[in-house]
């Protein structure tokens, strides 16, 4: 079955309709890579998938299951614990890296001081950030670099223990080396959690996602097995997009 | 015969003006103090600032003052902070810049500039007579916090408005509600902002004379209740001053003034750094 | 349904600040307004204020107000301006952070602390070198001149920071100088925000009370010189609300009314100038 049904959505903001009536079915444990040029409607679809679109205001109909069940119908709290989103530019709260790891738990419910502890630990190693940081936990979390500061985002979403991790263009900002620090992670945590992966760089998709999705002007265009979509695309525009004749 | 000043000489000729007027400006500003000080350190003794204030101020301390004005302030504040940071929080999170927003905006603004005698004769006919509340601690309290009411709104709003957007979707994004995002986030955030703006309430409140002298009046006694009428430091100061009681007494006073007013900048400069120190 | 119950509480305490807010202006003008209309429009704006007559003129306080504030003002803007633009543009981040602290600190000291510094150095100082009383319109203007200084630094300099640095680069790239750039460009396009400053100090010098009280001298007349005692709509308020009653005590609600309508006027134009919504 699948973790997150997508039927007939559209998104529009003030008339403008970023997302055209999408059907999309996110397996479970799979990377999904969702492709395509600025504009075209990816983060959109992210933000419409937790209803953060709520607090743009926009417009959506359409509906979305999450394990079969409506996410209209589902306490919004409660909805966005169970998918975490990671946004392009790695956004740290004041505070401290532990702060910033236990602020979403503690959102939830009560911790204590020991258990609080083995959770922040554990979101930390499993970001790939532990090693790193395991002697500053007090320190500010903007004296992180860029790629430290991403990875604190995703442990801080693994800390919710979600189901599903979408991430909107993660690596935009980053050097290769931390690129390649996140896409070992999400490798590595597939087994756990499904992933939803927007990004501008097509190389990305290809080299992590188990399949992806090509969006233009807020429409799917194609979905496929990876290797099959960047192989042999069966819509020219996919093959333009992929072998970089626009976007 | 026309005299043509050079760019280069205009330039250093414009930068001795200004230098010099700023000079002037930052030279009186020490000079107030400095003359205040001179005049008024040398009667600061633990008498004159625990001692009751006798035959009319010419003699005896101002502890009754002291006393005066930190129940005035601290009542005017207590009151004014939670109505205007809610106010603020409000005007920033629950509305989308509407009608509302626009209109409280413009209010708080207007009623930014309103001259503290304006407050004066309001909390006169409110609080003292219709109310008949009295010259008590309470009016002059209540009236202190009309007036910094809106300067905490606006305070707090800039800083509400200058947190990032980003911070309130990462707190929706883990699941946070809008309560939470606004306790746990917004407020922490901008703390600093309104902790001056608080600040900048507290000296006003302490500086005030012409709202305070008609609402919590000039009684000498110690105030014993809410409803004892008390006279704060600033219009003890003015009655000595302008009645000519006694010059030594009026200077200690305004010392003392001037003291509590750098005290307070100084601690809300040392919060501020030590707040952005911590979280940036 | 907690996010819901505090929507609903802090929608109240918005509507309980706001409610504070209109209070105030309702009792002045409920207070104010109604002698006005007893005695007529002719007879409040007359030069006649004599209580015990029932002649509540209050045209010489009016002309009062304005001369000290016209003062203050000469005295204010261009040292106010000198410091905005010294400190925005000629001065180094140093100089910056020492010197706006201070200038903010000279906001924070009570104005009855001004007024005294008038009686005790200026006012002897205007009598024994220009003659006249002492208490008077020009020591009323210098110590209001001071007063509103920060406002005006503070605003200036805002809006001079706030004027982006490609406009500078692009004045230096063309072998402008400083002050040229300045003048040329910097001021023009601070403009608003400077003349919104300078709105606010005026402001804050028309409705000053305690230390122009304890300066300007009070009497009731119109001044023939920079020299006269002067008073103003605000010190009649301050000196009498003590002791008046029934239309007396109207009347100077009526010039708080007054007064309140022209801050208001002034606070109006000072946010259209600046353009804030």
């Amino acid at each position: 079955m699948a973790k997150i049904l997508i039927q007939n959505v559209s998104v529009s903001y003030n008339g403008f309709q970023a997302l055209k009536s999408v059907d999309l079915e996110v397996l479970a444990n799979e990377i999904l890579g969702i492709i395509g040029p600025a504009n075209s409607g990816k983060s959109s679809l992210l933000r419409a998938i937790n209803r953060l679109s709520e607090i743009d205001y926009a417009q959506v109909t359409g509906t979305i299951l999450l394990d079969g069940e409506n996410i209209d119908t589902l306490d919004r709290n409660t909805l966005r614990k169970r998918i975490g989103l990671i946004f392009a530019t790695p956004v740290v709260l004041p505070g401290s890296i532990y702060k910033n790891i236990s602020y979403g738990p503690k959102l939830h419910r009560r911790f204590g001081k020991k258990e609080l502890d083995e959770l922040v630990e554990h979101a930390l190693r499993a970001g790939n950030l532990w090693d790193e940081v395991h002697d500053r936990l007090k320190d500010s979390a903007s004296t992180l670099s860029g790629g430290q500061q991403q990875r604190l985002c995703i442990a801080r979403s693994i800390a919710m223990d979600p189901e599903v991790i979408m991430m909107d263009e993660p690596c935009s900002g980053l050097d290769p080396i931390s690129t390649a620090k996140i896409e070992a992670t999400m490798l590595e945590l597939k087994t756990k959690y499904t992933f939803i992966l927007v990004t501008n760089n097509t190389k990305q998709a290809a080299r992590v996602a188990d399949r992806t999705a090509f969006f233009l002007s807020g429409e799917l265009i194609e979905i496929d097995r990876t290797s099959r979509l960047f192989t042999s695309p069966k819509d020219p525009r996919t093959n333009d997009y992929i072998s970089g004749r626009f976007g | 015969m026309t005299l043509r000043i050079g760019p280069r000489t205009s330039q250093i000729i414009a930068y001795c003006v200004l230098l010099l007027m700023t000079a002037i400006t930052v030279i009186v500003l020490f000079f107030i103090i400095g003359y205040v000080f001179k005049n008024g350190l040398g009667q600061i003794t633990w008498q004159f600032l625990t001692d009751r204030t006798r035959d009319m101020g010419k003699e005896g301390g101002i502890f009754p003052s002291i006393l005066g004005t930190l129940f005035v302030t601290v009542l005017a504040i207590a009151i004014a902070t939670p109505l205007g940071v809610g106010s603020a929080v409000y005007l920033v999170e629950y509305t989308r810049g509407g009608l509302i927003r626009r209109i409280i905006s413009f209010g708080a603004d207007c009623l930014a500039g309103v001259p503290s005698i304006i407050f004066g004769l309001f909390g006169f006919i409110f609080f003292v007579i219709t109310l008949n509340l009295g010259w008590s601690v309470l009016s002059g309290g209540l009236t202190l916090a009309v007036m910094i009411i809106p300067t905490i709104i606006r305070t707090t709003e800039e800083a509400i408005k200058a947190v990032p957007r980003a911070y309130r979707e990462i707190s929706y994004s883990l699941g946070g509600g809008k309560l939470d995002t606004i306790l746990k986030v917004v407020l922490p955030t901008s703390l600093p902002g309104i902790l001056t703006g608080i600040i900048l309430g507290v000296g006003r409140a302490v500086g005030e004379t012409a709202a305070v002298i008609f609402t919590a009046g000039s009684s000498l006694g110690i105030p014993t209740s809410f409803f004892s009428s008390t006279r704060t430091l600033a219009v003890h100061f003015y009655i000595l001053a302008r009645e000519g009681i006694s010059m030594p007494k009026a200077y200690g006073t305004a010392a003392v003034l001037i003291i509590i007013i750098l005290l307070i900048n100084f601690v809300a400069y040392r919060l501020m750094h030590r707040f952005m120190a911590r979280y940036y | 349904m907690k996010d819901k119950i505090a929507e609903k509480l802090f929608l109240f305490i918005a509507f309980s600040a706001i409610l504070s807010l209109l209070l105030i202006t309702f009792f002045i003008f409920q207070q104010g307004i109604p002698l006005i209309t007893k005695i007529g429009l002719g007879n409040f704006f007359s030069t006649t204020w004599s209580p015990t007559k029932g002649q509540f003129g209050i045209l010489s306080m009016i002309i009062g107000s304005l001369m000290v504030t016209t003062g203050a003002l000469v005295v204010g803007v261009p040292f106010g301006l000198a410091c905005a633009i010294f400190l925005a543009e000629f001065s180094s981040k140093a100089v910056q952070n020492t010197l706006k602290p201070i200038l903010e600190l000279l906001a924070g000291i009570p104005s009855v602390v001004y007024g005294f510094i008038g009686i005790v150095i200026l006012v002897p100082f205007i009598r024994q070198n220009f003659g006249g009383p002492g208490f008077s319109v020009l020591a009323a203007s210098i110590i209001l001149g001071i007063m509103i200084l920060p406002t005006i630094v503070s605003i200036s300099y805002d809006s001079l920071l706030s004027v982006p640095n490609t406009y500078r680069e692009g004045s230096y790239a063309v072998g402008a100088t400083k002050w040229q750039t300045v003048t040329m460009l910097l001021l023009p396009a601070a403009r608003s925000g400077i003349v919104a400053g300078i709105i606010l100090g005026m402001g804050r010098a028309i409705g000053e009370t305690m230390a122009v009280i304890m300066i300007a001298g009070n009497a009731l007349k119109i001044p023939g010189s920079i020299l006269d005692s002067v008073r103003t709509l605000t010190s009649t308020i301050a000196l009498e609300l003590g002791y008046a009653a029934g239309d007396h005590r109207a009347a100077l609600f009526a010039c708080g009314a007054f007064l309140f309508f022209i801050i208001i006027i002034l606070n109006i134009i000072a946010i259209r100038v600046t353009g804030r919504k």
